[in-house]
């Protein structure tokens, strides 16, 4: 243990998954040591706009507000009693040795745990669209944010295209609110959302409410259409140019366009923690694995959407539960929760229905002109990630060294799955899987190489 | 960067205290509790330049992913705008020093 003789439990994320698993470890006894790179604790679905901002939590969370306040009410009893150590604008670029590397504005340090959980939460999934590198384009997530975190639309004329719960519920909010929706566009073809409707039906109230959005917005809603190019000038998108589901050509006026495919788990810090991975076919993506608990290794930890994506109520029992087997592990007395053990599985069930109603149109990747810039970063083209192929580049972190997709700045978390499907295409991999997964590298968030060097001279 | 008008709209949240910056030399007002990404796209269309391609950038994720948002200062490192307050007088630019490299 590292100091006194209480063990030394971080958990890495004040989302739905990290606050509950904090509040569970303070239940059982424990001080948890809570690291979030936000500025007050909530995650991206329950953030809280700053300090002075009136909007009601009604108007900010919707149907979900009693759950969002009753998230942020938990943590600030927590945090203002002492029983946890809130690090808020904090972010853990490493792990190594039963240490994290913390990055904050006064610079880089280091923390010892004798236990991790990791609630580090999702990020969108993106498919490139020719165009898509303008300035103007956006993530559904990041238009979300823009209007929940700061009142604001990310342009006069929106177009929102892509895929899953958030297109219809994001399509829904910035209409209320008084931005101008010009197009909510789907991928996902209607005799396919129908597919998934088996496990959507296990959580009906959410079906009812989503289906009930979508109604709401009425002819500006279009399912199974082709995403053909973002149209440009020197401002950025002009107009989204697609194909409606009989194939016909369409051209939408925009000057802002929101892209998302549903989510893809931010798993960077597990993989730097050792743990293991697998290609999960339901989700078209690389998932760390854990038991039932979230028990991934020894001392470590998952918990939420960087686990398996099943939304925020899943993240609040999956917070719960890793907390839990934390406790256990550690020889302490640990809360059962066979309830959200069950409540979890339906989750499950509906987050697999989810996965099959609305999915990431993978394959289309491969079709992608020559032209199109995969690496938003540095600007690397489909054809030049092609080119990587005939030299050895028929695996990602090999198409990484000889073409830099997966270099850049967001180290592959907005590029690596398309790219991914170019190389297996370009290689004739039956799966995609055979392609790879990028490794983790640190920091995993940029840092400036002073912070670095004052942290090694402080010789910690 | 050309003049331009801001990119954002502002739906809500419109009564809070001016708070003053300046951008590429020029001073500009914006909100406070704004970030740095919304005070400068509300007058201005992009945050910089594409250090790899012709094209101006204005942030993709704002949640401190991507990394698409960075923007220069006239002294000091540059910030990460969708995820840095505004603090009046910042000066920011959307061109790099004229003696990077």
């Amino acid at each position: 243990m590292s100091r006194g003789d209480k063990p030394r439990v971080v958990v890495v994320g004040a989302g739905p998954a990290g606050v509950r698993a904090a509040e569970t470890l303070v239940a059982g006894g424990l001080a948890p040591i809570v690291i979030d790179e936000g500025e007050r604790a909530g995650g991206q679905i329950y953030r809280r706009p700053p300090q002075g901002f009136t909007r009601p939590p009604a108007t900010l969370y919707g149907p979900e507000a009693a759950k969002a306040v009753a998230l942020h009410a938990t943590f600030d009893a927590l945090a203002t009693a002492g029983a946890l150590v809130h690090h808020p604008r904090s972010s853990v670029i490493g792990v190594a040795d039963g240490r994290l590397q913390l990055l904050e504005d006064s610079g880089a340090r280091w923390v010892a745990y004798d236990s991790l959980i990791l609630a580090t939460g999702a990020m969108d999934r993106v498919m490139p669209v020719p165009g898509w590198e303008n300035p103007g384009v956006y993530t559904l997530g990041a238009m979300q944010i823009a209007l929940k975190a700061q009142g604001v639309a990310l342009g006069r004329r929106l177009v929102l295209a892509g895929s899953g719960p958030l297109l219809t519920l994001l399509a829904a909010q910035l209409t209320k609110a008084g931005a101008q929706v010009a197009a909510v566009l789907d991928t996902s073809p209607m005799r396919r959302q129908l597919r998934g409707f088996a496990g959507l039906s296990a959580r009906p109230l959410f079906a009812v409410r989503g289906l009930a959005m979508r109604l709401r917005l009425g002819r500006l809603y279009h399912a199974g259409v082709t995403l053909d190019r973002i149209e440009v000038d020197e401002r950025g998108p002009v107009a989204l140019l697609w194909r409606d589901g009989a194939g016909r050509k369409q051209r939408t006026p925009c000057d802002a366009v929101g892209l998302g495919w549903h989510l893809r788990a931010e798993t960077r810090l597990a993989d730097l923690a050792g743990c293991e991975f697998a290609y999960d076919e339901t989700w078209r993506q690389w998932l760390p694995q854990a038991d039932a608990m979230g028990r991934a290794r020894p001392g470590v930890y998952l918990a939420g959407d960087g686990l398996r994506i099943l939304g925020a109520d899943g993240a609040q029992i999956a917070g719960r539960l890793a907390a839990a087997a934390c406790l256990h592990d550690l020889g302490l007395p640990a809360p059962e929760l066979a309830a959200d053990k069950r409540r979890l599985a339906r989750f499950s069930r509906f987050a697999r229905g989810v996965a099959e109603a609305f999915p990431w149109p993978a394959e289309a990747a491969r079709d992608l002109p020559d032209e199109t810039v995969i690496c938003r970063c540095e600007g690397v083209k489909a054809g030049e990630l092609r080119g990587t192929v005939d030299f050895g580049g028929s695996e990602v972190n090999r198409a990484k060294s000889l073409g830099r997709v997966g270099m850049g700045r967001c180290q592959g978390r907005y590029c690596e799955l398309a790219a991914a499907q170019i190389i297996a295409g370009c290689a004739g991999h039956d799966s995609v899987e055979a392609a790879g997964r990028l490794r983790a590298q640190a920091p995993v968030r940029p840092a400036p190489i002073a912070a670095l060097l004052e942290d090694a001279a402080d010789g910690s | 960067m050309s003049e331009a008008t801001g990119r954002l709209v502002r739906l809500a949240e419109g009564d809070r205290a001016p708070l003053r910056f300046f951008l590429d030399g020029v001073a500009r007002q914006a909100l406070a509790g704004d970030t740095v990404l919304s005070a400068v796209l509300s007058v201005a269309p992009a945050l910089r330049r594409s250090e790899f391609g012709p094209e101006a950038r204005a942030g993709f994720c704002l949640m401190g992913a991507c990394q698409d948002c960075w923007i220069w200062q006239e002294d000091g490192p540059r910030l990460r705008a969708c995820s840095t307050p505004l603090v009046a007088d910042m000066r920011l630019s959307s061109a790099a020093p004229g003696d990077w490299p």
